[in-house]
């Protein structure tokens, strides 16, 4: 079984100052005459990591991850790839594989000939390109589909051909933009495995292009969440679900309720914020910086609040709504909930024991509650 | 309106077409010849379909039988210049004459297959120049920026604009003793007496060469500017430098436009007339210029019958690959 790559073989390398980057990218900027994709972007990243680039269409990871392939060329700033300025370097001279959004296989190839082409262009000798290649075909469970072309080859077969091809060279640093984007959803969550699988197996850095947030939570050892040429968050799956660090993120990422308000109490210990969007106060069981009085949000998962029909025991951090729409997910039920203040709140909640879900029904009157530690304070 | 979004939908027309539909469907004479033509399983659709087929049987396989006919028949001086095939004797026996002495002699004689011999070697060497020369051209403009690839490709196809002929004539200007390229080569004396260019095997490649250019060109074009560039980077990611890939991904890729673009040249170079009558020598062996000299000069009808047939015989395999490249070059855009 594999998930994220497990914490204690990474040690969070990240948190160490003395470690050296693997890829080093130093305030690197690029223009397109005059639309910046990527803005004074700075990022280390470490030997072994799966680091994903997350973020909407048109937020410039693909350019990120394309300078460091080196299709394109950095407008200002510098990349690192093992201590080595990659300026001016041609993609042919460039310890990096990349994987391609549209897998790119060469059409008049077989399969074979495809995962052979990059160790040819290297000048391995033939019996070791033979040997690699197959290892590579069985690696990836293709090894009867050698002789094929790739328009006889399924959108998985064909993902995981681009994949042997990236990969037989074992760089040492592997980009993949967008790799599961065409597949379906249960053929995803399966090569999102073999994904991981694969990296611990050959210990390859690889950097990930993606758009999807779950890939990027199941795939990734970190994650920089980039918006508008800029790299917004970095930081582990869990903290960037639980502490986003700000609106943007917290949007980004997962579900999320918004409540906007004011810091009435701002302690070492805890805070009050003040939300009439909630129609009373939220308590926070954590400090935040922030100035006294200013507009807030704080940020509750759907999940983590709990729904009931009878008032719960606690003072703070409870609402009161009407239920406006359910939705049975199987695992889990959905819940809308209207405040008084016709603000929509999104609620989760799993369905432990068959018909949980059958107690609150529409147009019920429900009380909302959640753990002071649960709440997320961000700004705009 | 939006013919994209029209176009699924079928039997709806302009406004126009529609207003003289109806009127038309008002008239008994029109409803009652309609009905009439679908009883008999007659359409528009099949009229439309039935328009390129007459016409490829007017104007191609009528003549063609015509030309096979006299190929097989004797010359004689009268006119028609040649024997009918089937005669009456004695007014109720039937008298097939058939010849086949016209396509021996094609064998036979050495003019005709030597003709035919140097009329492919020139084919085949113009091809191959005109590949040389159009390759680099069309990936230049299938890689040029869009507002320069379309005045690019206007250039290339700008020449039709003028007469074919009067172009071969033009260069005929250029090419002689006291043309254009002589005049200038003793004006700036790198030569003191002029180079003897026209009416030479080099001015028939240079005519052929230059005419028929564009009809490598285009199909070329059109095949690498529908090339996947993405493959180009994936190459480069692999490590290979961009002649490599070239060499293993860019020209494997262009082949059909290579094969199609080699066949438009090539085919009607083969049968070339005008361009060794008027650019070359007065000797030169081409068979597009012995059938004329049979059919206008001997006056042998059935001789320059029987030359066209073998040259179309000739002709079937290299057009045959043609369509096969066409074909191979619509299946690669659908992937």
């Amino acid at each position: 079984m594999a998930t994220n790559p497990r914490p204690q073989q990474q040690l969070a390398v990240w948190n160490d100052p003395q470690a050296v980057p693997y890829v080093h990218i130093d305030r690197v900027t690029k223009k397109f005459g005059d639309f910046v994709a990527v803005n004074d972007v700075s990022l280390k990243i470490y030997k072994k990591e799966l680091f994903c680039l997350l973020g909407g269409s048109g937020c410039g990871k693909t350019t990120l991850l394309r300078m460091l392939a080196g299709f394109e060329e950095p407008t200002s700033g510098k990349l690192f790839i093992d201590g080595v300025d990659m300026t001016g370097i041609p993609p042919y001279e460039r310890p990096v594989n990349m994987m391609f959004q549209s897998y790119a296989l060469f059409p008049h190839m077989t399969v074979e000939q495809n995962v052979a082409f990059g160790l040819k262009q290297d000048g391995v000798p033939k019996d070791e390109i033979a040997a690699r290649v197959d290892d590579m075909l069985k690696l990836v469970r293709l090894q009867q589909f050698a002789r094929r072309k790739p328009h006889q080859l399924s959108g998985g077969q064909r993902q995981r051909v681009a994949l042997a091809r990236s990969l037989v060279k074992r760089p040492k640093l592997l980009l993949l933009d967008e790799p599961l984007g065409a597949l379906d959803k249960k053929l995803r969550e399966h090569t999102q495995f073999e994904l991981v699988n694969i990296q611990e197996q050959l210990g390859v850095t690889f950097v990930v292009v993606t758009h999807d947030q779950e890939e990027a939570m199941t795939l990734s050892t970190r994650i920089g969440v980039m918006n508008a040429g800029e790299i917004v968050q970095v930081g582990t799956p869990k903290d960037i679900y639980e502490f986003p660090s700000s609106k943007f993120v917290a949007e980004f990422i997962g579900n999320v309720n918004m409540f906007e308000g004011r810091l009435i109490e701002d302690e070492p210990d805890h805070v009050r914020i003040d939300s009439p969007e909630l129609g009373g106060t939220i308590y926070v069981d954590h400090g935040v910086s922030s100035a006294p009085d200013a507009v807030v949000f704080a940020a509750i998962r759907p999940e983590k609040i709990n729904i009931s029909v009878e008032p719960p025991e606690q003072t703070d951090n409870v609402a009161q709504g009407t239920v406006k729409e359910i939705a049975y997910m199987g695992d889990v039920s959905v819940y809308l909930v209207q405040l008084a203040s016709n603000k929509i709140v999104r609620v989760t909640q799993p369905n432990t024991y068959r018909h949980a879900e059958a107690s609150i029904t529409w147009d019920q009157t429900v009380y909302l509650s959640w753990h002071a530690s649960s709440p997320v304070v961000v700004s705009e | 309106m939006n013919a994209r979004a029209e176009a699924p939908r079928r039997h709806r027309h302009s406004a126009g077409v529609q207003l003289i539909l109806d009127f038309l469907n008002r008239l008994p004479p029109y409803r009652w010849t309609q009905a009439r033509l679908v009883r008999w399983g007659i359409t528009g659709r099949t009229l439309a379909t039935a328009i390129p087929y007459f016409w490829l049987l007017l104007f191609f396989l009528v003549p063609f039988i015509i030309v096979l006919k006299i190929s097989f028949s004797e010359a004689r001086i009268g006119i028609p210049p040649y024997q009918p095939l089937l005669s009456w004797l004695d007014g109720n026996v039937a008298q097939i004459n058939v010849q086949l002495k016209n396509f021996a002699n094609l064998i036979l004689d050495s003019l005709y297959w030597r003709a035919y011999l140097n009329s492919i070697k020139v084919a085949a060497i113009s091809t191959v120049l005109c590949l040389l020369i159009g390759y680099p051209m069309a990936y230049a403009i299938a890689r040029a920026q869009s507002t320069w690839r379309h005045i690019l490709l206007m250039m290339v196809i700008l020449p039709f604009w003028t007469s074919f002929l009067l172009r071969v004539y033009a260069w005929i200007g250029i090419l002689k003793n006291n043309g254009l390229i002589n005049n200038f080569l003793m004006w700036t004396g790198l030569i003191d007496e002029p180079i003897v260019m026209l009416q030479t095997d080099f001015a028939i490649y240079v005519g052929i060469v230059y005419s028929y250019l564009p009809f490598m060109i285009l199909p070329l074009y059109s095949n690498l500017e529908k090339m996947d560039l993405t493959l180009l980077e994936a190459a480069a990611d692999l490590g290979a430098r961009p002649f490599k890939t070239f060499l293993t991904i860019t020209l494997p890729l262009s082949l059909p436009g290579i094969i199609a673009g080699s066949m438009l040249v090539f085919i009607p170079a083969v049968g070339e007339f005008v361009i060794p009558e008027l650019l070359g020598p007065s000797d030169s062996l081409m068979i597009g210029k012995v059938l004329w000299q049979v059919f206008f000069t001997k006056r042998d009808w059935p001789a320059a019958c029987a030359v066209a047939i073998a040259l179309l015989l000739l002709l079937v395999i290299p057009i045959v690959m043609l369509q096969r490249a066409q074909a191979a070059d619509a299946r690669g855009a659908h992937r």
